[in-house]
């Protein structure tokens, strides 16, 4: 069957089974591969994408229940219109800037799940930032950069609008 | 800068399918623009446009490897860093081994240390020519020609190093060229961003995960129940029934599923109807093999050390202190799990993959096929993480990969890919060990007998590197740091007795420091406590090395040790010496609201020889303290009974989070020694150090890991 749903901003038409998670339609059917497999069982958070701006575990969102919805993945991140693409677009900036990745497989995750938490929170505070982040597992451990990445990211995004 | 892979470029618009990596137009110039490129070694190429492309003969799975190469070659280059680009080595001993491995190779924290010279050296050579070719054409001396990134001058004359590409490619190499005197580096020890920070933050960095073939068949396997069973008996019809699976065969040890797709096979996989052979298996559980251990560290064992037998009358104010210590059995759990891409054509194989053993790998895989060594060939991917998991000595992944592909048959590429379970359950663990130690301390802080039996599981048993680490009659990497321990050890007697099981075990971060670095600093420590003195103070007065002492100090200084912290909290100290490089550290740690140690600092310094690129270095502490951190806190690989693991995703193997990570304050020493490894060293200090603090704050010394269980038994 297929699946019509809003893509990076374009339409796209998955053509896979309804329960067919929504992470392999993106890797092996449309070819985003940044969207990463770590677990399957949503724990760890690599396969974090936004579905209609919220942050979506996509190992575990079968692809039926996506139709009709806005999908973007860290493709199309920095792209989104207004602030959402703006916001990630500060964030890869600010993981560049820190040198935040080490193996770099869960960063895609991070990010994504970081621009939700600085779109919804200007200016995050550790708590929040433990808060947003605690469902994307890093192996490398590279909490303290992605902490401070994050900081960076949102004190350029205030600057910016302020 | 973006890393190429020039064989990706060159394969164009065929049948691979890697989109995310799109050539630059410099890139495809210099793939095919001929003698206009500059070429003059194995590690350097330099177009027309004066890209530089560093080829990275080491795998690059988060260490930062690939940046201190290309760092090392730029740096003696003169080099504009901006305009490096990073592109990963074929596989070709000939041309890219590990020095000290003889193979392509990144382990034992070596590739730095082995690389040192000869990337500088290939740097210099490639600049060496630069200037001649500009000489001539200036008609100027050698010796009047500057270089400042990626820029020739001399005089009124100035050219970048593209404009010299072609006429440096004629020109013979020099056998020997004069290398930089560290006062003159402007990268190495100064700031070398890392070239693959914006591909691993933007999703377009290529894992092996990641690469995409037309026609591709997914195949993932069921793997028996316990170690070293077999296949009994198997029913595939319901496999096969299952939508979009292809084929299901036997292959090794287990049954591979062939799909469409990587869900349809995962799901034929589901529907498999296997009974295992258990004849031959491991059943024991761990509860079981910890006992038989405990049984081993009774034994004297083969001794590795023994100065003088422990003293039998102490002198007065001496105390002892005995203690068994279980160190469990650990998995690395890389972010991406184990997998490749192979694709037979004719009598060559083709493997993606991001190997560890770029060479023996790809060899195991062809030798499955029966495919001659030579007619594979490797594209190295990224690859996302490995903490030693990538790397067995027996290749086993590359074995059953090889296997996988040949029961498939077909000219189709085959992706096989290891799930999180296969990961969890797979086996290649940290191996448990069993220590016992009886020591000696007289009141002025001597330790004046050390009598240290240990028992475990060889990782080199039964494996072909068995030979070169056993050649003293043990395996070194067991005992390594418990032999050597850098402190006075007094009457000092290390046995070593070997467990046989056919659990599957490895090198994990840190190896033999991984678990002797916890033995040997928790017992330091409880001695010098039993006898009152400070931990730090007692330390240096141990300690033989200057570097040693060197590196307790300065934690001591930065850390304020002697500052009274808030009540409710202590502070916590451990040195280890691993891979040549110094590390001590300091936690401040308290009782979180979960009962467990809750640490809030850390601070670490760190001797790893002249630092090349210290920020990699700040990062790989980071990093290695918060992998140890969440490993010595909660995991642990337990086999319940039958010798089925027990772990199976991150739900039940859990690991550090954000809201568990430490702040980390790093101090780096000023050296000019050469440079030893960091990928490793920072990881073995910091169990101790906090296990230090738990018994200041608890009064509770911590025998076992992780420090969940070992605080949950104490309880009841």
């Amino acid at each position: 069957m297929t699946t019509a749903f809003t893509l990076n901003g374009k339409p796209v038409t998955a053509d896979a089974a309804a329960d067919t998670p929504l992470l392999w339609v993106l890797r092996d059917e449309l070819g985003l591969t940044g969207t990463k497999y770590g677990c399957g069982v949503a724990q760890c958070g690599a396969c974090t994408v936004h579905v209609e701006g919220g942050t979506r575990r996509s190992c575990v969102t079968p692809v039926g229940t996506i139709a009709g919805k806005v999908v973007t993945t860290i493709e199309g991140a920095a792209n989104a219109e207004g602030a959402a693409g703006q916001v990630a677009s500060a964030l890869q900036r600010a993981w560049v800037e820190l040198d935040v990745p080490q193996c770099g497989f869960c960063q895609s995750g991070q990010i994504m799940a970081a621009a939700v938490l600085v779109r919804q929170v200007a200016d995050p505070t550790d708590a929040d930032i433990d808060a947003a982040m605690s469902g994307n597992i890093c192996r490398c451990a590279t909490y303290l950069r992605i902490r401070k990445a994050i900081k960076l990211a949102a004190s350029h995004l205030r600057g910016a609008t302020s | 800068m973006v890393l190429a892979d020039r064989r990706q470029v060159l394969a164009g618009a065929g049948a691979l399918l890697v989109a995310t990596v799109l050539p630059l137009p410099g890139r495809a110039r210099a793939a095919t623009a001929g003698a206009s490129v500059f070429e003059p070694n194995a590690f350097v190429r330099i177009d027309a446009e004066g890209l530089v492309t560093v080829i990275i003969k080491a795998v690059e799975f988060g260490q930062g490897a690939a940046t201190g190469l290309a760092t090392l070659v730029a740096e003696e280059l003169d080099a504009d860093w901006d305009r490096v680009r990073l592109e990963f080595a074929p596989n070709d001993n000939t041309r890219y081994a590990n020095q000290r491995m003889g193979t392509m190779a990144v382990g034992g924290s070596t590739t730095m240390a082995s690389a040192w010279m000869q990337m500088r050296k290939a740097g210099a050579t490639a600049r060496m020519l630069l200037v001649t070719a500009a000489a001539r054409r200036w008609g100027v001396p050698v010796s009047a020609v500057r270089t400042d990134a990626g820029i020739l001058r001399s005089g009124r004359h100035e050219a970048p190093y593209g404009a010299f590409a072609e006429a440096a490619a004629l020109l013979a190499a020099p056998e020997d060229v004069p290398l930089k005197s560290p006062g003159q580096f402007r990268l190495i020890g100064k700031v070398a961003p890392r070239p693959d920070s914006a591909p691993k933050s933007d999703g377009s960095a290529v894992f092996a995960m990641d690469v995409r073939h037309e026609g591709l068949v997914h195949a993932v396997m069921a793997h028996p129940l316990a170690f070293g069973a077999t296949v009994a008996r198997l029913d595939d019809t319901a496999a096969l029934a299952v939508p979009g699976v292809r084929k299901v065969a036997r292959a090794g040890s287990g049954v591979a599923v062939y799909a469409d797709s990587f869900v349809a096979a995962l799901r034929g996989r589901t529907a498999l109807d296997v009974a295992w052979d258990m004849a031959a298996a491991e059943t024991r559980s761990s509860h079981e093999l910890e006992a038989e251990a405990l049984r081993l560290a009774e034994l004297p064992g083969h001794a590795v050390v023994e100065t003088a037998p422990f003293p039998v009358h102490l002198p007065p104010g001496s105390r002892i202190v005995e203690a068994s210590f279980v160190l469990p059995y650990l998995a690395h759990a890389p972010m991406e799990t184990l997998n490749a891409t192979l694709k037979v054509t004719g009598d060559r194989l083709d493997v993606w993959a991001g190997s560890q053993f770029q060479v023996l790998e790809p060899a195991a895989m062809a030798a499955e096929l029966g495919i001659a060594e030579d007619k594979v060939l490797l594209h190295q991917c990224y690859a996302g993480g490995s903490f030693g998991r990538r790397a067995t000595p027996g290749r086993e992944f590359g074995h059953e990969a090889g296997k996988v592909c040949a029961a498939w048959g077909g000219p189709e590429p085959v992706k096989f890919v290891w799930t999180r379970e296969d990961d969890l359950t797979g086996g290649f663990y940290r191996p448990m060990m069993v220590h016992k130690v009886r020591a000696a301390i007289a009141e002025d802080g001597t330790i004046l007998g050390w009598d240290h039996r240990m028992a475990g599981q060889s990782i080199v048993a039964g494996t072909p590197f068995e030979a070169g680490a056993k050649k003293r009659g043990y395996d070194q990497m067991m005992v390594e740091g418990a032999n050597e321990t850098g402190y006075r050890m007094g009457a000092h007697r290390l046995g070593v007795s070997e467990m046989a099981s056919r659990i599957p075990v490895n090198w994990w971060r840190s190896v033999g420091a991984s678990h002797t670095g916890f033995v040997i600093e928790a017992m330091v420590d409880r001695l010098l406590g039993a006898v009152g003195i400070d931990l730090v103070a007692g330390r240096i007065a141990l300690l033989e090395d200057e570097r040693a002492r060197a590196v307790v100090r300065r934690v001591a200084g930065i850390a304020d040790w002697q500052r009274a912290r808030p009540e409710g909290r202590a502070l916590g100290i451990a040195y280890v010496k691993s891979f040549g490089t110094h590390v001590a550290q300091v936690a401040e740690v308290s009782r979180g609201e979960d009962g467990l140690p809750r640490v809030h600092k850390v601070w670490c310094a760190v001797d790893c020889g002249l630092p090349i690129n210290p920020d990699n270095i700040r990062a790989q502490v980071e990093g290695g303290i918060g992998f140890a951190l969440g490993h010595a806190l909660h995991a642990e690989i337990v086999l319940g009974e039958g010798g089925q693991v027990m772990q199976r995703n991150f739900d039940d193997y859990p690991s550090l989070r954000m809201g568990g990570m430490p702040d980390v304050e790093v101090a780096i020493i000023a050296s000019d020694a050469d440079p030893t490894g960091i990928g490793e060293p920072p990881v073995p200090p910091l169990a101790p150090a906090v296990a230090s603090a738990w018994r200041r704050l608890t009064g509770q010394a911590i025998e076992r890991l992780p420090f969940s269980r070992a605080i949950r038994e104490a309880r009841a």
